[in-house]
């Protein structure tokens, strides 16, 4: 078990591998998921590489998973997903899976293009079919109204039968989309000049279209003309319109044994269309069955021809040579894994895994489980620690929730926060099964174990700051005693409201636990809870700080440069304890040694550390504010200033002067010591013959350089510290922001309907709680709990860790087939 | 088997949490209110001035909180009134997602 102060100690390691065990031992290292392979052929183009061709198979095997994949989810059937994995299928398995595949896709393909063709077919029956039918009712109507003949008739007698006999009607029959229709029928008019006569019927029934599938309107038409120049114009539009034209009788005997056919067409291809459904449903459920455990195994195999590609091959092409990266604590388990994975393939040679020696900087791996892995992350996204460099992480999961905490103390708002993530690790087993494809809930779920902490400290904090909900509760009595001879019944009367005088009140002795509640009904309350809460946070924010510095100890001690520790951190830790460590001693005495009756007399913490630095101490100041806390403050403090202002060049000029002494006196004599202050010693290392590009010189010493990159360093530090110090008071910002907001929304709403006299009071406050109920979850806990969320961060990411961690390193990224990546020819 | 009718599966559950917070939440100002809490002095229905009709009598501020205390522990019933209603849309929709699937 590795722990996680420190990344893990890595070694790179060179892998022998038999040609013909190479598969079995890279499947067996990617179920372990341990081991960094590294790309010894850079140079090669992805398509000049030994496996490109099975890369390029599993490629194609995807292609068609996909396919089959997309069809379905098009049928709606569910896939069968057991959660099992499947190993790694040896390579003979990959031909059987390739033809199975091909079986697959090829039925597939011919089932589709059967159905297309049997679906156009139909359509254009049930078109006609429809036509057939609507026309129809037109004919009818024409024949059997017998008010539209009678008008005729009695308007314009003979010489419509004449036009009837000299010229005979003609009429085309169609069908076209529903939309198109006005456009449709407003460009007959025009081309034909109105000669036209255009009938049209709505189809009830939405038709399918055989390409797309989609399901569409369309509308049956006919049209009567005269002649046959107007024939082909409207044949014509209709034609660029896409409207389909169907054939249609001119006698209504002809058109019913046409209706007749088609009807028993339809019904022919209705059973032929079932069949074919059916086929194409089977081979689709028993696709469905295996899936997800073929789109394992490809991905599977795809990976391992990925990795065995970045491997070199031998002179005599008989074995692979992998170099990798592992952790050393695990190199047992490599070597079982190296072997199984021999005994699989039945090779007579073993596997030979064998430590290296390099000077090139190895990855950073932290173990983790699933309650560190956020923590982690978080510290991550700054930056991966340089290797073998003190690890933040463990730190924050106690520092990060309660800084977050300070800003959003509230008992309400955490019981909620903490209930929602209690919620989600209790059932995490369950909703991780249930695989919720959304990206907020991923946020969350991923961060449960943080927001379960946060809420925990957040309820804390609420105790402290008394506030459930904004309001406080008073559990152990209010300390605060107005005794009966000063706040005598007649004195009270005729006031609502009273000042009440700590010296005269009884005072019991501080209430037991945070702020006493008397403190909600005061005017005062945001000054007292202000100064309360700035010096809390100043503290907490040096306290903090100073940890930081405190650990860049431990790297120094750790990297063996101990240069850095006498030019570094002692003179970092006496700037920062030499003003503000001074300021909290400062904090903590005013705090204990002034009462309520001297506190009027009190001095000022700011204005006294403003005087420290400008030396100006006044003697005979009327205002109080200026004093001094005791006598011999004004040597004391100017000794501080004195000896944090030495700290800076001793920061700045010590070591780049130091180094140089070194270098030029002597440099046959202290080239060791050179070294060993700067952590690097020289060893032996064993090149093999493909990394020659590590062969990099030690640089030679630039005092210019080193002068300013050590300038640029002591100005960080020490503007850092005050501004930093001064950013540590978001933390009373934010929570005196939250306090306020949840103070004003039960004002607002709440508590304007608990003040209602009446019944109807209680019937109001069902719907205003839920508002409020509304407005707190949104406004308070997620809107506010992110807000806070940020500048923890913040202050963790900036004011913490740049006391100590530079993050420079890069992630171990194992080969594991737990998170398969998409492995392809493309990827580079 | 009549689906429900009312809200779906989310909105059901959004509702049976809020109506159990206030069910929590609202008996527990309600008891605060029976036991005179001074932390809720600021949310009783005293009208200006109308104290001082009273002579500032504690008694009508004890009188003034037990209203609210009433007033919390009605709304408190409606809200039990509306988990269980929630609660049974919740099971009617659990049961009609089970047998779909």
């Amino acid at each position: 078990m590795g722990s996680l102060l420190r990344s893990e100690e890595m070694t790179l390691c060179q892998l022998f591998l038999q040609s013909e065990a190479a598969y079995a031992c890279v499947s067996e290292l990617g179920e372990l998921g341990l081991v960094q392979f590294r790309d010894l052929n850079p140079n090669v183009n992805a398509f000049q590489r030994k496996f490109v061709n099975e890369v390029r198979r599993c490629d194609e095997m995807e292609r068609k998973l996909r396919f089959l994949e997309k069809e379905i989810k098009k049928d709606g059937i569910p896939m069968l997903d057991t959660g099992d994995n499947p190993d790694a299928p040896v390579p003979r398995e990959m031909i059987d899976l390739e033809a199975t595949f091909e079986k697959l896709e090829s039925e597939m393909k011919e089932v589709n293009a059967n159905s297309e063709a049997l679906k156009r077919n139909f359509l254009e029956l049930t078109e006609l079919k429809h036509i057939l039918r609507k026309t129809q009712t037109f004919f009818d109507e024409a024949i059997h109204d017998p008010t539209l003949t009678d008008e005729a008739v009695g308007l314009l007698g003979e010489e419509i039968q004449r036009a009837g006999q000299a010229l005979k009607l003609g009429f085309v029959a169609g069908v076209i989309l529903r939309e198109k229709i006005p456009a449709f029928e407003r460009m007959l008019w025009r081309v034909c000049r109105g000669n036209v006569f255009l009938r049209q019927a709505e189809i009830e029934t939405p038709l399918e279209d055989p390409i797309t599938g989609d399901q569409v309107r369309k509308t049956v038409f006919i049209i009567f003309f005269q002649g046959d120049q107007l024939k082909s114009r409207v044949k014509k539009i209709c034609e660029g319109f896409r409207a389909t034209l169907y054939p249609c009788p001119e006698t209504p005997s002809d058109r019913r044994e046409m209706a007749i056919g088609v009807m028993t067409r339809i019904e022919d291809l209705n059973t032929v269309l079932g069949q074919t459904q059916d086929h194409r449903h089977r081979v689709l459920v028993a696709a469905a069955k295996n899936i997800k455990v073929w789109f394992i195994k490809v991905h599977k195999i795809k990976a391992i021809y990925h990795t065995l590609n970045m491997f070199n091959l031998d002179v005599t092409q008989k074995c692979l040579i992998a170099e990798c990266w592992c952790p050393v604590t695990d190199l047992d388990r490599i070597q079982q894994a190296l072997r199984r994975g021999n005994e699989r393939s039945g090779s007579s040679v073993p596997s030979i895994l064998n430590r290296m020696h390099t000077k090139e900087e190895p990855p950073t791996y932290n173990r983790t489980n699933k309650f560190t892995e956020v923590f982690q992350s978080m510290v991550d996204s700054y930056g991966v620690a340089t290797y073998r460099e003190i690890n933040p992480a463990p730190y924050t999961i106690i520092s990060f929730p309660f800084l977050f905490a300070m800003m959003f103390g509230d008992t309400g708002h955490g019981t909620i926060m903490f209930l929602f993530a209690l919620y989600m690790v209790i059932r995490e087993k369950a909703l991780q099964a249930r695989k919720i494809e959304n990206e907020i809930w991923d946020i969350f779920f991923n961060g449960r174990y943080i927001i379960l902490l946060m809420g925990a400290f957040s309820i804390y904090t609420g105790l402290i700051y008394n506030d459930i909900f904004s309001r406080g509760v008073n559990i152990f009595g209010s300390s605060w005693n107005p005794n009966n001879k000063t706040y005598s019944e007649h004195v009270l009367e005729g006031w609502t409201t009273i000042k009440v005088e700590p010296n005269e009140t009884c005072f019991k002795g501080p209430y037991p636990l945070g702020l006493d509640p008397i403190w909600q009904h005061s005017e005062n309350k945001i000054t007292v809870t202000n100064s309360f809460k700035m010096k809390v946070s100043v503290i907490f924010g040096v306290t903090q700080m100073l940890f930081g510095v405190a650990l860049s100890l431990l790297n120094h001690r750790y990297f063996r440069k101990p240069l850095n520790i006498f030019c570094e951190f002692i003179p970092q830790l006496i700037f920062m304890c030499s003003i503000f460590g001074y300021l909290i001693i400062l904090i903590f005495v005013k705090w204990t040694h002034f009462t309520s009756k001297d506190s009027s007399s009190a001095p000022n913490l700011l204005i006294g550390l403003i005087n420290m630095f400008l030396m100006t101490y006044p003697e005979n100041d009327k205002n109080p504010s200026v004093h001094t806390f005791y006598p011999g403050q004004k040597g004391f403090q100017i000794f501080l200033v004195v000896l944090a202002v030495l700290c800076v060049p001793w920061m700045l000029l010590v070591k780049p002067l130091l180094l140089r002494h070194w270098i030029r006196h002597g440099q046959q004599r202290h080239a060791g010591t050179y070294y060993l202050l700067n952590g690097e010693v020289p060893e032996v290392v064993h090149h093999s013959d493909n990394d020659t590009e590590e062969e990099d010189e030690e640089e030679p010493f630039d005092f210019g350089e080193t002068l300013i990159h050590q300038g640029i360093h002591t100005i960080e530090y020490c503007l850092g510290c005050i501004s930093h110090t001064a950013s540590y008071l978001r933390l009373w910002a934010l929570s005196l922001a939250h306090a306020q907001l949840s103070e004003v929304l039960w004002g607002m709403v709440m508590s304007t309907v608990l003040r209602m006299d009446g019944l109807y009071g209680a019937f109001l406050l069902v719907p205003v709680f839920t508002v409020w109920a509304f407005l707190t979850l949104i406004i308070l806990v997620v809107m506010e709990g992110l807000s806070a969320f940020l500048h923890a961060l913040r202050l963790h990411w900036v004011e913490f860790q740049s006391k100590f961690y530079t993050g420079q390193g890069y992630k171990f990224m194992p080969f594991s087939f737990d998170n398969l990546m998409d492995y392809s020819l493309e990827e580079k | 088997m009549v689906s429900c009718p009312v809200c779906g599966p989310k909105c059901s559950i959004c509702c049976t949490v809020i109506s159990l917070w206030g069910i929590i939440m609202l008996t527990l100002m309600g008891v605060f209110y029976q036991i005179h809490s001074p932390g809720l002095f600021e949310d009783i229905p005293l009208a200006e001035g109308d104290w001082e009709h009273h002579n500032y009598t504690i008694s009508y501020i004890h009188e003034k909180y037990e209203q609210a205390a009433v007033n919390c522990f009605i709304a408190a019933g409606i809200y039990v009134f509306f988990f269980f209603f929630s609660f049974y849309q919740q099971c009617l929709n659990s049961r009609s997602n089970y047998e779909t699937n």
